[in-house]
Parts: C-alpha cells; structure tokens; sequence
C-alpha cells in the first residue's frame, strides 16, 4: 500500500497540522511516511500545500508530480491541483469559497463542508481534523485508534484535553463526507 | 534501538548533536535552516549535558566561535545556509590551515547571492572544491533523509577527530524541511577535560608550567615550513581519499543507463528509476554520500560493468556533472540535468530528461 497525498489550503486552515497528524498517525500503524511542506512566504497567508505519503515501503521521492489522493481547501489549490490526481485517484474538497467546481470524469470527486461543521461545532479550530475525518472515510488507511495515538504525539501535552474534541471532529467529517459522482 | 520520532531534517541534526555529546553549537539564523537554533535553544542542552547553544551576533563570529572551541579540543558545530555559509569562508579557510575538526551543517537554498529560500543544490561547488583560499578541503558528506541528518552529525565529528579537519553536512531546503520517521540515538556523555587531553595530545587546553606551549595557527611566514604543511595537508586528503569514500547503488547490478544524484535529488531520482523499470529500460542510481571524496572510482566500475550512460541531477545547471565527467573521462556519456530558482524537478521529467539526453530514440 502506497498512498500519495495532496493536502492545499490557505495558510492558518491547519493543512500542515492535518498532514502531519497524518504522517504520525501512519508510523502508528507501522507505516512509513514522509510529509513534505512548501514553506516561506506561502506559510504567511497565502497559499499552503504539504505532500504527505504514508506507504508499507520505504518512501523514495517526498517531492511528487502526481496524486492518489487531492485534499483541497481553496480555489488557487482547486486550480492547480485538480489536473495532479491520478486518473482513478481521489479529489475531495471544501465547497467553501469554491467558484467553479472540479470537473473531471476520471477520478472520484467527495466534497466535505467543512468550515460550516467547524462552525456548528462551535470550534473553527477543529476544522482540519473535519477533513482528515472526510479523509479517512474514503480512504480508510488508518484505524482511528492510531489517528488517536497521532495526536498524543504530535499535540504538547497541554493539548491532550483536546484530544476527544479532535476525535469528535474525526467522526463529524466520516458521518458527512458526500460522493459528487 | 534508540527512539523513533517524526521530525523534521534540521530538528534531527540538532537533536543528534545533543545525543553524541557535542560541546557547543555557535549559529545564526537563516531559512530554511532556522529551525536548529530554534530546536536548540528550545531544549536548552546546557541542562541535559552542559551543552553551550549560542546565537552569535553573526556568521562570522559564529565560525571564530567554533575555531576557538575546536581548536580546544571541543566538539563543535555550527549551521547556516547558503549565503550565510559564503561568511563563514575565511574562518573555514583559517580551519583548514589550523586543522582544526569541526562539523558545519550547510542547509543549501538557491542562489545566487541572496537568491531564494527555497531548496537548490548550486553550491556543490563552493563546499566540494573549497569555498575560501588556498589548497584545502573538507570532507562533504550529502544526507539524503532525515535519517541521514541525524547519523551523519556523530560520524561527521569521527571524521573531523580522525582527521582534524571541518566536515559539511551539505544539505539542503527539502530535507531540512521534510519531516520523516527517525531513530534517534541513546544520549552519550561529553568527553571530560581529562578525555579530552588524554585523546588530542595537540588540544589548546591549558599550558602548565614546565610544559611546552602548543600554537594553533593558519600562519606560517616561513617558506619552506609552509611548503612543507601544505605537503602534509595533501598527505593527510589523501588518506581521506583512500580511506573515506561512501556512497548507494540502487538497481545498479544490470543498469545500461545510471543516474547519479545526491542528497534530495537522490530521492528523486530514486522514484524515476522505478518509473523507468516499469517501462523496462535498465536504469539505475548511483547515490554519492560522500561529495569529497567522490566515488569517482564506483562509476569507473559500472563502466567497466557496461553502463553506457550517466544522467547527474542537481538542483542546480551542473556542477557535480564535471565530477561525473572525469570519472568517465570520455568512456561513457554523461550529461547534467536539472531544475533551478527553487523549482524541485520531478521524478517524471528527471525519467523524460534520462529519456532524451542520455537514451536518445
């Protein structure tokens, strides 16, 4: 199992967060991983991207022209990395401040509000791990017991109550992911 | 088995030179390698080993810093990127002179000159030909994982006591930035003062009376003296040579056609070997760990085993393509290829450029 991952948003959404609860998710379940960030001026309110795989293999190249799966969180990442998905692959996206939805016939398109549940929840924080729990919905390749494990390792300890909160997000997103073809 | 982490390459670097026992660590911010100052300064290893983290006032003084601490005897390291590993050119040169062992971390982001933040490897030649003046050089070594950033801070030291010379850790943006799994070595102490004196008979570390005072210097004005110093230098580059070469083969044993690529590139590259496969050319790679010394030797042998071509990747227009060229001293092709500014080629236009330049239809 290799999976190749696309995670693009704006800057302050929490993509680099949510891949790297990701990556450590992964290695709690043996996986290995790699979770490669654009950074600079990007991470300062523009646009953010992090390529994030998980895989049973030793991961070769972190730096990818072609994905399993897009998580897409804006428009500018919509534009640039609909075209990446490898055909049969995964694009799922935040109808949020999408104008022009994506349109191709080749892969499986999902869509998760994920904004608006953050804000049902009271909690626009939680709204990464809305995604990474839409996410995981489609493509199940991490037990949530392990995604748990992720967060114990990658929040400070004094982030540890928040832990249930997260999970609760976790469900949130797998209860409401919707397939748009 | 030490403890597995998920980290970043620069967080690993600074953390495993907190677990081999280094002394001192001098430096001064800069992207993308920021994250070592901050990671160290952050865990405050005076209280774990006694461990001095100090931000200098700049580069410079940070590279005299880790002159005066080595030249004790000391384990020091200092980091920086491109344009700040340009200040720390005369201080390396006085090292070389000096022989003094230290370990500099080059986390390499595009250049010229100020350049970009973002990661290239166009400064293969100022770290493997000599940055500063006169006829020296440094043992380069080129992690290629985060691994890598950890394991070669305690070998980098083994080789700079060996050898009592500066050795680079030559990375750069990608795998500083990039985070992946990590063993992390058991924490070992830092040698005592009686160690120290014990095992570098030449250390500055106090003259007693009686005792005959030891000078550690770059300057020599007598002629034939220096003549003769130099002539030890080369000695000493030669053993190096000899003894130090490192460097990956993958997917070599039946290659006709090889990449050669280092460090992030080599990763890369490793993804367009198997693309290749998968399209059934005979491709392989073959990664240089170490960049000086090269293993100019390792790809005489594949051209004896039959490689007709080589494709060197860097992410810069070519300058580990005229190390690969003397090797091949016009036995086999060898072409460079390679994306620049801070763009990362990918695997499938490094295949396509192999494909093209090296292949041909």
């Amino acid at each position: 199992m290799t999976e190749e991952i696309i995670i693009a948003g704006f800057g302050g959404q929490g993509v680099l967060s949510m891949g790297k609860i990701l990556a450590y998710s992964g290695i709690m379940q043996d996986k290995e991983v790699s979770w490669m960030p654009s950074y600079g001026p990007e991470m300062r309110g523009g646009t953010a991207n992090v390529t994030v795989i998980v895989s049973d293999e030793r991961v070769c190249s972190p730096i990818l022209n072609a994905f399993d799966t897009a998580v897409i969180l804006n428009q500018q990442s919509l534009d640039k990395f609909e075209d990446k998905v490898k055909p049969g692959g995964y694009l799922i996206y935040d109808p949020n401040g999408i104008t022009h939805k994506p349109t191709r016939k080749d892969i499986h398109i999902y869509s998760i509000e994920g904004a608006q549940l953050a804000s049902d929840m009271g909690n626009s924080k939680v709204f990464n791990m809305i995604i990474l729990g839409a996410f995981l919905k489609v493509r199940p390749i991490i037990d949530n017991k392990n995604v748990e494990e992720g967060l114990r390792h990658s929040l400070p300890e004094r982030a540890h109550k928040l832990i249930p909160l997260n999970m609760q997000a976790v469900q949130v997103g797998m209860d409401n992911i919707k397939a748009e073809n | 088995m030490g403890e597995l982490k998920l980290m970043k390459g620069n967080e690993a670097l600074a953390e495993a030179a907190i677990r081999c026992g280094a002394d001192a660590y001098f430096g001064y911010p800069i992207t993308p390698q920021s994250e070592v100052i901050e990671y160290l300064s952050e865990q405050n290893p005076y209280e774990r080993t006694g461990m001095v983290v100090l931000q200098a006032e700049s580069e410079l003084a940070a590279i005299n810093m880790v002159y005066a601490a080595g030249a004790a005897g000391k384990r020091v390291m200092t980091s920086s990127s491109s344009p700040g590993v340009c200040l720390k050119q005369e201080g390396l040169a006085y090292i070389a002179g000096a022989e003094v062992p230290c370990v500099f971390a080059d986390v390499v982001r595009g250049g010229p000159g100020l350049g970009t933040i973002q990661p290239s490897q166009a400064d293969y030649f100022q770290n493997t030909k000599g940055g500063g003046n006169g006829d020296y050089r440094n043992i380069v070594l080129a992690p290629a994982s985060v691994q890598e950033m950890a394991d070669f801070v305690p070998l980098g030291f083994e080789l700079a006591f060996k050898y009592r010379m500066a050795v680079c850790i030559l990375s750069d943006g990608a795998i500083g930035q990039m985070m992946e799994k990590v063993v992390l070595p058991e924490q070992k102490a830092r040698l005592t003062e009686e160690e120290i004196k014990a095992k570098y008979p030449w250390a500055l570390t106090g003259r007693k009376r009686g005792t005959q005072h030891r000078v550690i210097t770059s300057l020599d004005l007598d002629s034939a003296r220096m003549e003769e110093h130099n002539r030890h230098l080369q000695r000493k580059y030669d053993e190096v040579t000899k003894n130090e070469v490192r460097y990956e083969m993958i997917d070599c044993d039946d290659a006709e056609y090889v990449f050669v690529a280092y460090g992030s590139s080599a990763r890369i590259a490793q993804k367009s070997v198997q693309l290749g496969r998968a399209e059934g050319l005979k491709v392989g790679l073959l990664r240089p760990i170490t960049l000086w010394p090269y293993p100019t030797q390792a790809i005489r042998n594949l051209i004896d085993k039959g490689v007709k071509g080589f494709l060197s990747v860097e992410l810069s227009c070519g300058q580990m393509i005229e190390d690969v060229l003397l090797a091949c001293n016009g036995r086999a092709k060898a072409e460079h290829f390679g994306r620049v500014g801070g763009i990362i080629h990918t695997p499938e236009e490094v295949l396509e450029a192999m494909k093209k330049q090296i292949i041909g239809e």
